[in-house]
Parts: C-alpha cells; sequence; structure tokens
C-alpha cells in the first residue's frame, strides 16, 4: 500500500466518522425511537382490534412493507413539494425511516404480544385491572423482552438504510465518502473503510442488544442441559 | 351476598347455561359440581365477565345489574368486587410473587405502595410462602403458584372469591396442600366463595351448600347431606354413584 494511499484513508476517517456521528447516529436514533413508539402503539390497537383505527393502521402497514424505502423518501422530499409541501432533507429522512421502522416492528410486536398467554390477561382483568392495565403493565413488557432481537435486526437494518438518505440530499456517512472519492479517485479503499465504520456501529448495537436481554430478564432459572 | 340469577349463555347455537340462579350468602362457600361439559366454569366465569353472559342478573356488593348490557364501568366495578383463582394459576410471568399481589393492589385499588407491601407480605404468610416472596412464577412449582394465587386473590379483599378447579392442574401430591388451605381460609377468615370443583370429597367437605349442574341447568341444591342422601334428579344419582364409597365414609 503506498504512503499517498494510506494518507487519503488516515485523512478521511476523522471526516467519515464526524458525518457518522453527527447525521448517521442521531438519524438512526430519532428515527428508531420514533418509530418504536409509532410500533408499540400500531400493536396494541391491532391486538385490541379498536374499530377504524385498526384498519387504518392496517393499511399503514401495508403500504409502507410493500413499497420501497427509497420511494418513500423521494416521495416525500421531492413529490411533497408538488402539493406545496416543503419538508427539509433531515426531517424527511426521519418522517420516511420511522414510518418504515414503525411498520416493521409493529408486526414483530404484534406477534410477540399474541404470543403471551392469554391467560396473564385473564389474571391482570379478574383482580380488576382494566385491558389497558393488563396490556401495559403484564403483556407489554414480556412481548417487548420476547421480540429485542428482532428489533434488534430491524435497528441494525436501519443505521445501514440510513445510507439512502445520500440520494435526498443528507450528507451522512455514505455521502462524505463519495465525496472523497470524487477527489481522491481511491473508491475501493474508501468504500471498505465506510463499510468497516458501518461494521463498527452494527457491533456497538450488537452490544446493547446484549445488555439490553440481560437488563431485561426476570427470569433467572437456568435450563439444564444434559 | 351474592346473588345470580336467570344466567344465559350460548356459544354460537349451542347453549351452555339456560338459565341459572346461584345465590351465596356473607361467608358462605358453595360448591359448583356436576359433570364436565355441564357449564359449571363457564358459569363462573360469567360472573367476573371474563365470558360475557347473553342474559341475566347479578346482585353483588349490594348492586344489582343487568348482564346483558353492561357498560365498561359496570364490568370493572363486578371485577373489583370479585377475585379469582384460576385452574392455570394465571400469575404475571414478569412479576415475583410479591409483586403478582401488589400490582393489582396498587393499579386496581390504589393503596399505597409501602400498604400493599404488607398486605401482599401477610398474606404469602398465610400460604406458607413468604420464604418465595422474591421468586417469578416460572421458579415455583405448581403447588406454590396456586398458593401465590389464593393469596392475590385474598389480598383483594373481594366480595367474592371465585375458585376455577383450583387443584386440577395440580401434581396429586400436591392437591391435599392447596386444598387444605382454601378450607382453612375459607373457615378462619369467613371469606365469601363460589368453587368448580371435581374434588368431591373436598367439596362435600368444604361447601355450606351444593350446586349440582348438569346440562346447563342447576338441577340439584342444597347442604351437602341433603344432595347426597336425598338426590331427586336422576342425572345427579348417577353422577353421585360414582362416589357413593367414599362419600358415605366422608359423612
Amino acid at each position: 500500500m503506498s504512503a499517498r494511499l494510506l494518507k487519503i484513508i488516515a485523512d478521511a476517517l476523522p471526516k467519515i466518522l464526524l458525518s457518522g456521528i453527527t447525521v448517521t447516529v442521531p438519524l438512526t436514533l430519532i428515527s428508531f425511537a420514533i418509530g418504536m413508539i409509532l410500533a408499540i402503539v400500531v400493536a396494541v390497537v391491532r391486538v385490541l382490534k379498536i374499530k377504524v383505527l385498526s384498519e387504518f393502521f392496517r393499511f399503514y402497514v401495508w403500504v409502507f412493507r410493500g413499497t420501497p424505502l427509497l420511494v418513500q423518501l423521494f416521495i416525500i422530499f421531492y413529490g411533497l413539494p408538488g402539493v406545496g409541501l416543503n419538508i427539509p432533507a433531515f426531517p424527511s429522512a426521519i418522517i420516511a425511516f420511522s414510518l418504515n421502522v414503525g411498520a416493521y416492528a409493529s408486526e414483530t410486536i404484534r406477534g410477540a404480544i399474541v404470543s403471551v398467554p392469554k391467560s396473564q390477561t385473564e389474571g391482570a382483568i379478574a383482580c380488576g385491572l382494566t385491558s389497558w392495565q393488563a396490556i401495559y403493565f403484564i403483556v407489554l413488557p414480556q412481548a417487548i423482552k420476547a421480540c429485542i432481537p428482532a428489533l434488534f435486526n430491524t435497528f441494525i437494518s436501519l443505521i445501514k438504510d440510513t445510507s439512502l438518505a445520500a440520494n435526498i440530499t443528507i450528507t451522512e456517512m455514505f455521502m462524505k465518502t463519495q465525496r472523497i472519492v470524487a477527489t481522491t479517485y481511491e473508491p475501493l479503499a474508501l468504500y471498505i473503510e465506510v463499510a468497516l465504520i458501518y461494521l463498527l456501529f452494527s457491533t456497538g448495537l450488537t452490544y446493547l442488544q446484549k445488555y439490553a436481554e440481560k437488563k431485561l430478564s426476570y427470569n433467572s432459572r437456568k435450563v439444564q442441559t444434559a | 351476598m351474592i346473588k345470580l340469577q336467570g344466567l344465559h349463555k350460548s356459544y354460537g347455537a349451542k347453549e351452555i347455561l339456560s338459565g341459572i340462579d346461584i345465590e351465596v350468602n356473607k361467608g358462605e362457600t358453595v360448591a359448583i359440581i356436576g359433570p364436565s361439559g355441564a357449564g359449571k366454569s363457564t358459569a363462573l366465569r360469567c360472573i367476573n365477565l371474563l365470558e360475557t353472559p347473553d342474559k341475566g342478573t347479578l346482585t353483588i356488593a349490594g348492586k344489582s345489574y343487568d348482564l346483558a348490557k353492561l357498560t365498561s364501568k359496570e364490568i370493572l366495578e363486578i371485577r373489583q368486587s370479585t377475585a379469582m383463582v384460576f385452574q392455570n394459576f394465571s400469575l404475571f410471568e414478569n412479576k415475583t410473587a410479591l409483586q403478582n399481589i401488589t400490582l393489582p393492589l396498587i393499579k386496581a385499588k390504589k393503596i399505597n405502595k409501602e400498604e400493599a407491601e404488607k398486605i401482599a407480605i401477610e398474606n404469602l404468610t398465610q400460604v406458607g410462602l413468604l420464604d418465595w416472596k422474591d421468586h417469578t412464577p416460572s421458579q415455583l412449582s405448581g403447588g406454590q403458584q396456586q398458593r401465590v394465587g389464593i393469596a392475590r386473590a385474598l389480598a383483594l379483599k373481594p366480595d367474592v372469591i371465585l375458585f376455577d378447579e383450583p387443584t386440577s392442574a395440580l401434581d396429586p401430591e400436591k392437591v391435599q396442600d392447596v386444598l387444605e388451605i382454601i378450607k382453612r381460609i375459607s373457615k378462619e377468615q369467613h371469606i365469601t366463595s363460589v368453587i368448580v370443583t371435581h374434588e368431591l370429597e373436598f367439596a362435600l367437605d368444604v361447601a355450606d351448600k351444593i350446586v349440582f349442574l348438569a346440562d346447563g341447568k342447576v338441577v340439584e341444591e342444597g347442604t351437602a347431606k341433603e344432595v347426597l342422601k336425598n338426590p331427586k334428579d336422576e342425572r345427579t344419582i348417577k353422577f353421585l354413584g360414582h362416589f357413593a364409597d367414599k362419600l358415605e365414609y366422608v359423612i
């Protein structure tokens, strides 16, 4: 490896990392947080089969799971101005990513809610708790715990998918790398460099997942294996 | 006192309960017995509205409710004046034994945390599980789980405790333990209760009144002695026939 190439890689590192920390990470965290709240609301409403709202959410999940994320980004950022709705790039990305995560994660959470034995809900309402209290205190904590691995799949997908935001003028890690490539003509080294940085962030999330699983475990009984 | 009148319940075209009347005086234990499929559990679950009754009147805590048209507020009222001990315990898996008892006290009865814990500890002591208070249900045996279930129901101080086949999911050697506890608390604390059970001996021993249910109707009703010595209905005679030897011994 030539000294020139090494210097390009070394010079690029803080720049890419900076755009990662200032754009990719906030974009991921904010979208995931909003998406999760949305997902829980959608899942609970659909499990309780609340009229109208439940149908509306079913439609929402159908649309956002069935269309490409890139198309959703384009409609929000380039399409909506056509009807007078100008949303800046960063909020546009937040909206698209949150809605997308919300649609996927709501199905994960809905499945997990349904898998918590109904007898526990009966136990709760027979004690005089309301259905909402039963869901909030008994069912959701168990459902969320059960779907931590699946939700982290969504989380890790999201951090990678934020690279699509480059298409709507957001200078996140990938766009930053593209720009450096344009001036240095070293695509292989630089794209591998940014790939490794994505891998680093994803690995960080894997550790967070382990921590979350440990934190949420209320059942310390070990399964004996022969 | 609780009074159930004209309870009807169908699943689709199949009628499960065709007009049931049950009356339980304060401090009394009523056992519902009968062949399987008679609608015993359904009747019990209609009292706290885990099943939706088609028709009937329920009088509880001095108030009468038309079971055909209940508001969600009334449903909550009825559930808060009752408590249930389930066949499969129905404990909250994400909570410890203690929290299983304090959660409904804090959230449904609005009792503060310290007071709720005091009540929970008293009731866990009653069922002999104080040492297990910080264990989750999956760390407890079936018999222990059911004792937590009983403590949870007792702690709520309801107008009536509904026992839905409380021992039928237990290991044979644990059945007696749990029955003994139910018997003891019934006698000591004068709780008002309705028990659906297959344990006939226990029913005769603990119940002030026996209700024999068959084909969705109350076909026989009275004290244990009356129902046994003088069964009027053919279905009661046939059902009790299987147990006749044992019963003579008990009485």
